[in-house]
């Protein structure tokens, strides 16, 4: 029986990236991935950023299959028939700093620069469970006849649902609080009308995420990104609310759709496909032990994601990067063990990835603590009406209005220690 | 040994085709390239030959370089070697010039692998739909044609004599005759089998062997590409919907709605036409 160096399982942005950065030095590698070719069915929002992509692809990042490269970002504060907009427009983004884009394509085309450098690609393929020897992981068994893979080493880079971490018991069940389940629409229109209607030129793009009362009073987060010739409108929505009020995530996206603000944005468009996925927000405290004796676990299947700025695949990408950097280290010494590959744990752990993790780790706590009525319903509500306030020319004086704009927002998150309490506990939430 | 050879071709997902209502021609840009299924049933035929009785497949495409895919594929379900003749030459082929170049490909197979006993192709592609390449190849290099086949019945290495089901629109003919022939596979014939681990391992590390024109020294260049090929397609139309009376039968239980449909059919001119017994004896 054949024995490679490395068994990738998944080929998504993580398992890609190690297969490349293994093959590159040489390894012999299998790239396993259940879709008919990478990306076929893998949903994101989607941004890709450049300097993780530049990364690990220094010389072919230009040539990514992306839609457009983003000058602006907007968060949007959503009353009913309201908006309060906050948002950043900058040509230094030009850089670039990241681009919408889609997994179809550019799954397809990442998986095939590690093809490129030599892994091996099998996919139409799906990685049933580990083989495992005493308590070693030494391959996969596939679904397919004869399907038993060997390797030294097993990278497991099988997304959020991760099967493979689950059967090694670093990857619990989902609780419903630790997922967002995400529905998506891309809704397609000329390229004209999306550059007039986000004031854009060329290929330049915009991406809005809004929160408020589009997600019904459950702890949620819409984004709207721009494409080359349509839009990608999406939700998501924590599992454990969704299942609190029976809502269903497509019902959210339908009003979303309504909202004013967004109605115009899409008008005219013709939806031509919709998508589920979940999203892990477990935060840090759900990321397991990276390795073991004969495997490493990258990606969303480490729950490495940063879910307050969306970044996923970049995480994703860094992470299978060391990953296959780990192993052809330990490929030197022909040491595969724990010992050997916690080196990975260590880099992951001196990386931005655990860094800006563990700067949001009380977030997760502080969304179970609080309402989320408060916070994603009547919040955003009152500061619509504060600024509607303010802005209102109606004969009651400036002083008034303010007076007024100021004690509703106190009013509503329940008197000025409770919104002190509350602004405390979101700072250290977010710098934890 | 038995020598297959296959004919593949690479055609767009016609599940996923669409027509441009301008020009009523396939929009092809951005359908993913799979292997045509009915050449695919001609490989696993040739695969339960091989199993059989033990054989070399040799599969056979022309096309341009991405085509590799599926003789990848082809090489993960079981074929032993595969050839791509590509060039900027064959480009634009209709059935004429590309029955010409398949039919020298499998020449020079022959001479280099060893003579060919069977040779496979689809009964159509999903993209052209002409049915004629098959029959093209076969009158070049003079191979008894078996067309529309159903079932290779026997295979008699001694005596170099196959036996075929031929799927009539009357019918079914049984045709015995003396190798080496031309199949054409209906998709009837088999089920396409799923490419054990270790093929797809194989398929991974592949490589086709790549013939251009520089490979056939007595390629007649008028006779292939775009300048070979004297098919001119004057005119295209998306064909009406044919309007068909039906009728829904549905009775209490499922026997009773059988029974009905049986006595309605004995209504109809097709027991006198294919001359079935009285109506008794079914
Ligand atoms: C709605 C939504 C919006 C998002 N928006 C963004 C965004 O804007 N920007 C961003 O950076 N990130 C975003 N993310 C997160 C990002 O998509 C993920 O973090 C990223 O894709 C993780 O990459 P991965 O390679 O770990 O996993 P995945 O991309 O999930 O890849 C896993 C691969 O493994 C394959 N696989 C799974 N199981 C098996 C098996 N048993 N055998 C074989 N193959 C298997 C799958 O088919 C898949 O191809 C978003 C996610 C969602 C759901």
């Amino acid at each position: 029986m054949e024995k490679f160096d490395a068994v990738v399982v998944g080929a998504g942005p993580a398992g890609a990236a190690a297969a490349m950065t293994m093959a590159r030095a040489g390894l012999s590698v299998v790239l396993l991935e259940r879709g008919e070719f990478p990306g076929a069915k893998n949903l994101f929002g989607g941004v890709l950023y450049r300097r993780q992509l530049e990364d690990i692809l220094p010389d072919e990042w230009q040539n990514a299959p992306v839609e457009r490269q983003i000058i602006e970002q907007n968060l949007w504060i959503m009353g009913k028939d309201a908006v309060t907009k906050l948002g950043h427009r900058n040509e230094a983004f030009k850089s670039p700093n990241c681009w919408t884009g889609m997994r179809v394509k550019f799954d397809q085309w990442f998986a095939e620069r590690a093809v490129a450098a030599g892994a091996l690609p099998v996919y139409e393929t799906v990685a049933t469970e580990l083989i495992r020897e005493g308590g070693k992981v030494v391959g996969v068994r596939t679904d397919r006849e004869h399907g038993d893979l060997y390797a030294d080493v097993v990278v497991i880079a099988d997304g959020v649902n991760s099967l493979l971490g689950k059967a090694l018991g670093v990857h619990q069940e989902w609780q419903p609080d630790q997922v967002s389940l995400a529905v998506k629409e891309q809704i397609f229109l000329p390229k004209e009308k999306i550059l007039d209607r986000f004031n854009l030129e060329g290929d330049e793009g915009a991406t809005i995420e809004f929160v408020g009362e589009t997600s019904g009073g459950m702890t949620g987060l819409g984004f709207l990104y721009t494409n080359k010739e349509s839009i990608s409108l999406g939700i998501g929505v924590m599992v454990s609310d969704l299942k609190r009020t029976r809502v269903k995530p497509y019902q959210l996206l339908e009003q979303a759709k309504q909202h004013p603000a967004i109605r115009r944005l899409i008008q005219g468009g013709e939806t031509k496909e919709y998508a589920g996925h979940l999203i892990p927000e477990g935060g840090l405290k759900a990321v397991p032990q990276l390795s073991g004796d004969g495997w490493v676990i990258c990606g969303d299947a480490a729950q490495l994601v940063n879910f307050v700025h969306r970044e996923g695949t970049n995480l994703a990408m860094t992470s299978g990067r060391y990953a296959g950097e780990t192993i052809i280290a330990a490929k030197q010494k022909g040491d595969y063990s724990r010992a050997a590959l916690s080196h990975y744990d260590r880099q992951v752990a001196a990386s931005f990835i655990r860094k800006d993790l563990k700067k949001y780790q009380g977030l997760h706590g502080l969304l179970n603590e609080i309402d989320p009525k408060l916070l994603f319903s009547q919040l955003p509500k009152a500061v619509n009406e504060a600024a509607f306030e303010m802005l209102n020319v109606d004969g009651r004086t400036k002083a008034e209005k303010q007076r007024f704009a100021i004690n509703h927002i106190k009013e509503t998150a329940g008197g000025t220690w409770d919104l002190l309490k509350l602004g405390w506990k979101g700072w250290r939430a977010i710098n934890g | 040994m038995l020598h297959i050879v296959v004919c593949v071709k690479q055609v767009p997902d016609s599940r996923e085709i669409r027509i441009d209502p301008k020009t009523n021609t396939l929009i092809r840009q951005g359908v993913p390239a799979i292997a045509n299924f009915y050449d695919m049933h001609g490989l696993e035929e040739a695969l339960r030959i091989k199993d059989e009785k033990g054989a070399v497949i040799t599969v056979v495409c022309m096309g341009p370089p991405p085509a590799e895919k599926s003789l990848k594929e082809c090489i993960s379900l079981g074929a032993d070697r595969a050839v791509l003749v590509t060039d900027r030459g064959f480009a634009g082929a209709d059935t004429l010039a590309t029955s010409y170049v398949l039919g020298l490909t499998i020449q020079k197979v022959a001479a280099e692998f060893g003579p060919v006993d069977i040779v496979f192709c689809g009964k159509q592609t999903l993209d052209g739909d002409t049915g004629q390449v098959g029959p093209g190849i076969a009158c070049r290099l003079d191979l008894e044609q078996l067309t529309y086949v159903q079932k290779v019945e026997k295979i008699d290495q001694e005596a170099r004599r196959i036996t075929v089901h031929r799927h009539l629109e009357d019918g079914v003919e049984v045709v015995e005759t003396a190798m080496p022939v031309l199949i054409t596979a209906l998709k009837e014939m088999n089920k396409v089998r799923r490419a054990p681990l270790p093929g797809m391992i194989r398929a991974a590390k592949f490589k086709p062997v790549i013939w251009t024109t520089q490979d056939f020294p007595g390629l007649e260049r008028a006779k292939i590409g775009l300048k070979g090929s004297p098919t001119i397609v004057s005119k295209t139309w998306v064909p009406e919907q044919r309007h068909v009376d039906t009728e829904m039968i549905a009775a209490d239980t499922p026997q009773a709605t059988a029974g009905l449909l049986v006595d309605k059919l004995w209504q109809t001119e097709l027991p006198q036409r294919f001359g079935w017994a009285n109506g008794s004896e079914v």
